[in-house]
């Protein structure tokens, strides 16, 4: 008696696996996506190269004016020669270690609280929100310790963006949670109703008019004599408006706060500020994460509206340094600068927040 | 004894501190002084600033003559006609962009959603690099680069670009064929409106047939054909009432054809090509977000692919696709004020900036500005309201 042997199995069919599998799936499964393909392949042909060849291969890179720029592809000798410019705007050259020293420190203290686990995180956020503010007014406006005062008129470039996006974010977030909180206030109809009207009405109304309202009507409002700059009343209009989008948002993550466990905090003997602070506010706020980063990429790039109203901000510097004659017809290298350096930000801010989701996403997932 | 402890029993009133209701009422007492506080002493201020730099108030600006030209208006307009006409100018070129704005960005955006899901793994990357590109740069920054590096890079006029001497692009804008309606071209759009009408009575009918027998009816494609054919016979019928204008060059510009100028073209494109960004990541979640078990199951009752698509997914999808489909029609048409940036005449750039400047009412242009955009914004959520209560899920 023999015993069974099995016969080894059959190699699968070798257009099913490997290389030619994946393309025979993913690019050839019928005709339609066969011609999608070959179209796609058209379009990345028709796209790319020409890409590449005017921004990389023909490019120049150094040099000191025009004549440098003669090989007819892209002129990055106009960034290169104007880069201080578009970072610090008009910002004194010899005090332009303040700026460094500020925004290194930022992104040192936003590091450390992005790392999970970093020992005395909780003392680091602490001090990014009240510590820090105060440092970085007064490296980068001066008047005290010995520095000099820079007026707001100078600042400009990235860095102004940067200034006007990090407060716009810092301010909103609060006043964004207390409207928030106004609006489920239930059991007090007056707070509510203001908070609606509030919230409606910046939401329904484009950036540009409330910045328009704040360079011009601003200075109605207040008594004479009082004025403010230009740059912090960008800012009150930045903040109004986006204090009303993360309000929003804030909304969405109470609402998503199951009754239990209002009741439960009620049932410990918490009071109103004590559940909303500990039990309540943890929660949603962990919950709309993702919706207050995108709510901070749309603030970011709106930063850009305030040139309409006169301020120097990243494109506002750019645009006009190739109305210059000397730099006349690179718009086109300009804009892919800014371009670049909005979409950075933009993305790795977006990627967090995708990657914030997948972590906090501990319920059911299902494809 | 027993009184003692009656005594005891009796609860005490809390101190009205204490009490939540109370306090809620003080608080909001508190705030609502604040508020009008607030309120009276802005009011107060506007008003003697007004006075002390010599600025009217009042709406009575509104009748008087503007005096400045608009490169585009939709109504009849001339530098003689009053600031109410520049207002109507101005709303009239905010609703054109935005209308069509929305048109193509929902066309654009739709395509890139349903591309992003692909099976074709090159077409699924393409649009989900377009999404991730154009979602991410500023929107201002791409109005910029397509009116400045691109439209202003285009040839003069004696070297334009033109499609089978039809159409013309060029510097000074694109130059379409216009229609000429004939007389009797009312016809045609009566013909329309009984095409419709013929079409509603017919789906009814198809559903009182469907409900009745189990019989379907291709209800769409008759009233396709319906709604061309009706219409194309009775132009023929009538004998073809329409001829068009072509777009000639005269001197140094094109006469004739409708000419579409270049700030509205960069804006456009912008516009849509920034927003179907955002509507493309809408649909995408929109279709995913039904269950996969609906595709199961109605692949169990026998349905085909496209069916399942028509009579499944779809009706699901829409109800979460639309409710963040609508925000984005709002925002563009919000951030259609952008124009004012490159100089396309909407109602920021002509009323909240030249009468602005001109009349330096400040108060009443930015607050009839910021009511425009907020009645626009009311309108479109009232609908939505309406419309989600229309599809909210009925569960048990």
């Amino acid at each position: 008696m023999t015993a069974y042997k099995p016969s080894p199995n059959l190699s699968p069919p070798i257009a099913s696996v490997g290389v030619l599998g994946w393309l025979r799936k993913n690019l050839f499964s019928s005709v339609f996506n066969t011609i999608l393909t070959f179209f796609s392949l058209y379009l990345l042909y028709l796209l790319i190269p020409p890409i590449v060849q005017w921004g990389l291969i023909n490019a120049d890179w150094v040099g000191e004016s025009r004549e440098a720029c003669s090989s007819g592809g892209a002129c990055w000798v106009f960034v290169n020669v104007r880069f201080s410019q578009f970072i610090y705007g008009f910002y004194p050259s010899e005090a332009y270690w303040r700026v460094n020293l500020a925004f290194i420190l930022l992104a040192l203290l936003v590091i450390a609280l992005l790392i999970d686990h970093f020992p005395k995180k909780h003392w680091i956020g602490i001090f990014t929100l009240v510590g820090y503010p105060i440092i970085a007014f007064y490296l980068l406006y001066g008047g005290a310790f010995g520095l000099e005062v820079v007026e707001t008129y100078q600042w400009g470039g990235l860095m102004l963006t940067l200034v006007l996006a990090v407060i716009g974010i810092v301010l909103s977030l609060p006043i964004g949670i207390l409207l928030a909180l106004g609006r489920r206030a239930d059991n007090m109809p007056i707070v509510k109703s203001l908070c609606i009207v509030f919230i409606e009405f910046w939401r329904g109304v484009p950036l540009i008019t409330v910045l328009f309202m704040a360079s011009v009507m601003l200075p109605l409002f207040l008594a004479e004599g009082v004025n403010f700059d230009k740059l912090l009343r960008a800012l009150i209009g930045i903040v109004l408006f986006e204090s009303a989008y993360m309000a929003e948002v804030v909304r969405g993550g109470l609402q998503a706060i199951p009754k239990g466990q209002y009741e439960a905090a009620e049932s410990l003997g918490l009071g109103y500020w004590q559940s909303t602070l500990l039990i309540i506010l943890p929660q949603a706020l962990k919950l709309v994460i993702p919706g207050i980063v995108n709510t901070f990429i749309a603030l970011f790039k709106d930063t850009t509206l305030v040139l309409i109203i006169g301020l120097f901000d990243l494109l506002a510097v750019v645009q006009s340094a190739f109305a210059d004659p000397e730099w006349l017809g690179y718009a086109v290298e300009g804009y892919v600068f800014v371009a670049v350096i909005y979409w950075l930000f933009c993305f790795s801010m977006s990627r967090y927040s995708q990657r914030l989701e997948e972590k906090l996403h501990t319920g059911h997932k299902r494809n | 004894m027993t009184t003692h402890v009656q005594e005891k029993l009796t609860p005490t009133k809390p101190p009205f501190w204490h009490d939540p209701r109370m306090r809620a009422i003080l608080f909001q007492v508190i705030v609502l002084a604040g508020v009008i506080a607030f309120f009276v002493y802005i009011i107060g201020n506007t008003l003697h600033n007004l006075e002390q730099r010599g600025i009217s108030t009042g709406f009575d600006f509104l009748f008087n003559e503007a005096g400045f030209g608009i490169i585009q208006t939709l109504i009849e307009y001339n530098e003689t006609s009053t600031y109410g006409h520049t207002f109507m100018v101005g709303l009239l070129n905010t609703l054109l962009v935005s209308a069509l704005g929305i048109l193509f960005a929902t066309m654009l955006g739709f395509t890139i959603g349903i591309a992003r899901l692909s099976q074709n793994w090159l077409i699924a990357k393409l649009a989900a690099a377009y999404i991730e590109i154009f979602r991410n740069i500023p929107l201002l920054l791409q109005i910029f680069f397509w009116y400045f590096a691109v439209l202003r890079a285009l040839p003069h006029p004696r070297q334009s670009w033109a499609l089978n001497d039809l159409v013309f692009l060029n510097l000074r804008g694109l130059y379409l064929p216009a229609p000429v309606f004939g007389q009797q071209f009312w016809l045609v759009g009566i013909a329309l409106g009984v095409a419709l009408g013929l079409s509603l009575i017919l789906k009814r009918w198809a559903k009182y047939r469907l409900d009745k027998t189990g019989q379907t009816f291709p209800v769409f494609s008759v009233a396709l054909a319906l709604l061309f054919g009706l219409p194309f016979l009775t132009f023929l019928a009538i004998g073809s009432p329409l001829s068009w204008d072509f777009p000639a060059l005269k001197g140094f510009n094109f006469r004739g054809g409708i000419a579409v100028i270049p700030e509205l073209t960069a804006l456009l494109i912008a516009l849509s090509i920034y927003t179907a960004a955002f509507i493309a990541e809408i649909v995408r979640s929109g279709i995913q977000s039904v269950n996969y078990g609906q595709t199961e199951a109605a692949y169990a009752l026998g349905l085909r692919k496209n069916k399942t698509l028509r009579l499944v997914i779809i009706p699901q999808a829409m109800r979460v696709i639309i409710p963040p489909l609508t925000s984005q029609y709002l925002n563009l048409t919000k951030n259609s004020s952008l124009a004012t940036a490159i100089g396309y005449p909407d109602l920021v750039a002509v009323f909240a900036g030249t009468t602005l400047n001109q009349t330096g009412q400040a108060v009443e242009v930015v607050a009839m500005t910021m009511a425009v955009y907020l009645t626009i914004s009311l309108l479109i959520s009232l609908l939505m309201n309406w419309y989600n209560r229309k599809v909210i899920l009925v569960e048990r």
